[in-house]
């Protein structure tokens, strides 16, 4: 579905991704995990043509959505408005399933984007991206500032559409232990490398990734 | 009574022309941050236009509109010189427009001239409280209003004013969406020339047009887009009414060379008056 081969992307002089290599296979729930700046949002933006590649080879299999950090909704346009302008591409932009997908946000079609919590915007934001009926969805810190018990609902509606539409999922987190839990494999990023990657099993136990990334079970700073 | 009412009917028919013009700088602005100098250059298109395709011997129900497309046409032109290069930032932009605006000169003045052209609009007038009204003046305020309530409609109901409001809410996102930002600040334009250009048609036959016209319609159009913050369209028209009868007021009570200084007045005001505010917001926020 995705294959990604020595990318590399630079910010003026500096590097921002230096021979990234990956694969995700149609219908796999894949992790990209690393801390602040390692570069993984840079990488959704290549993913989806945000930005331009300074070298490498970029290959999708399908329709991406690319589900940006921070949500970024329209937030002086309705929650029905933000859906509908997912389906920008598509030719359906009847979002009556996100509604029974997520029932919350349904119950919030007429209200302002702006106006919703953090959990709420979240759910719009993964359901905009859902609008345009892609194969792959990539969702940039899902969990980011969120309440575990929401984190954990989302988790659960995308592992569903994973198993029942076969919607190949791309996690980008720096919560490792919610990525982990989530997917089947992760990749690590470190200043705008692969350091590791493997079996989320073979990560939990990584004494590299536990001492990085496990460790002491920190609360989110950010 | 009698001239307070004059003068009164007066500014509201100037003030709805602003109120035009405002729009078209609203809009623009929202949609790609960019403050568009020649947007009074459009209204003088069209207004031109028109004088000529009417001594061609078309009727007004072609001249008109045709006028207001060819103005609709100028406006994508001067987007696609001020934006059309990816990743040029807005306060370039802004002088590209202004270029634009003194190479419209040239070509204004080389096709219709130096001189202030005009045409008849609606002819007759009607008599309202003893005061003798041109039809002119009674047929622009509706218009603007159905102009208005027409872009109320565009973007609050249709999925093209949708796409255009997330563009300024929010580019990145709206390119992520597959939205394509450039091409809806193309249509900014597009729509700012058309808004321009209904002005120019509508008040050219109240006051002869000439090349240079395009500067009182524009510092008139910025302050009445600034007094309704640079937000909606609809804004726009309560500050250029307010401007255009405060405008009518000054030049009926007192002297008419003061009327044109109101409206830099009040730009300045309101932009002194913001800049404090803004001051005062980065203090909170440190």
């Amino acid at each position: 579905m995705i294959h990604v081969d020595d990318l590399s992307v630079r910010y003026a002089a500096a590097t921002a991704l230096d021979g990234v290599s990956l694969r995700v296979a149609r219908g796999e729930k894949v992790a990209l995990i690393g801390a602040n700046g390692a570069g993984k949002s840079t990488l959704l933006n290549a993913l989806s043509g945000m930005i331009p590649k300074a070298g490498g080879t970029i290959r999708l299999g399908g329709q991406l959505a690319h589900v940006p950090e921070g949500r970024q909704l329209f937030p002086d346009l309705s929650v029905d408005d933000n859906l509908r302008l997912g389906a920008f591409r598509a030719r359906d932009r009847n979002p009556a399933w996100i509604y029974e997908l997520f029932p919350e946000v349904g119950r919030l079609r007429q209200q302002r984007a702006g106006s919703l919590s953090g959990g709420q915007q979240q759910m719009v934001a993964i359901g905009r991206g859902l609008m345009a009926r892609p194969d792959v969805i990539a969702i940039d810190e899902m969990s980011l500032g969120l309440a575990p018990l929401i984190v954990q609902q989302l988790a659960q509606r995308l592992s569903e559409l994973n198993a029942e539409r076969g919607l190949t999922l791309l996690l980008v987190e720096q919560s490792a232990r919610v990525a982990l839990s989530l997917c089947d494999r992760a990749y690590v990023l470190e200043t705008g490398r692969i350091v590791a990657q493997g079996s989320a099993a073979e990560l939990t136990d990584s004494p590299f990734v536990v001492a990085a990334y496990l460790g002491a079970p920190v609360e989110e700073t950010s | 009574m009698s001239a307070f009412l004059s003068y009164l009917i007066h500014g509201i028919a100037q003030g709805s022309g602003y109120a035009l013009v405002a729009s078209g700088i609203i809009i623009v602005y929202r949609v790609t941050r960019v403050v568009n100098l020649a947007q009074g250059m459009f209204a003088v298109v069209a207004g031109f236009g028109t004088a000529s395709l009417l001594e061609a011997g078309l009727p007004h129900a072609l001249a008109e509109p045709m006028a207001i497309v060819m103005a609709a046409a100028v406006g994508v032109c001067t987007g696609y010189v001020a934006i059309g290069r990816r990743g040029t930032n807005p306060q370039a932009s802004l002088i590209a427009t202004l270029g634009v605006g003194v190479f419209a000169y040239a070509v204004e003045v080389l096709t219709w001239g130096d001189q202030p052209r005009s045409f008849s609009g609606l002819a007759g007038s009607h008599e309202l409280f003893g005061v003798d009204i041109p039809r002119q003046y009674l047929l622009i305020a509706p218009i603007t209003l159905l102009v208005f309530a027409g872009l109320e409609l565009f973007f609050e109901r249709t999925y093209a004013g949708k796409c255009m409001t997330a563009c300024a809410s929010n580019p990145y996102a709206a390119a992520l969406q597959g939205i394509g930002v450039l091409r809806m600040g193309l249509y900014a334009f597009g729509l700012g020339g058309a808004l321009g250009g209904i002005a120019g048609v509508l008040l050219t036959p109240l006051q002869p047009i000439s090349y240079d016209s395009d500067v009182s319609l524009f510092v008139n159009g910025f302050a009445a887009a600034i007094l309704a913050g640079l937000k909606r369209p609809v804004l726009a028209l309560a500050g250029g009414l307010v401007l255009g009868v405060a405008e009518s007021m000054v030049a009926g009570y007192s002297k008419a060379s003061y009327q044109s200084s109101l409206a830099l007045l009040l730009t300045l005001a309101i932009l002194i008056a913001q800049a404090t505010r803004r001051e005062a917001l980065h203090v909170v926020e440190e």
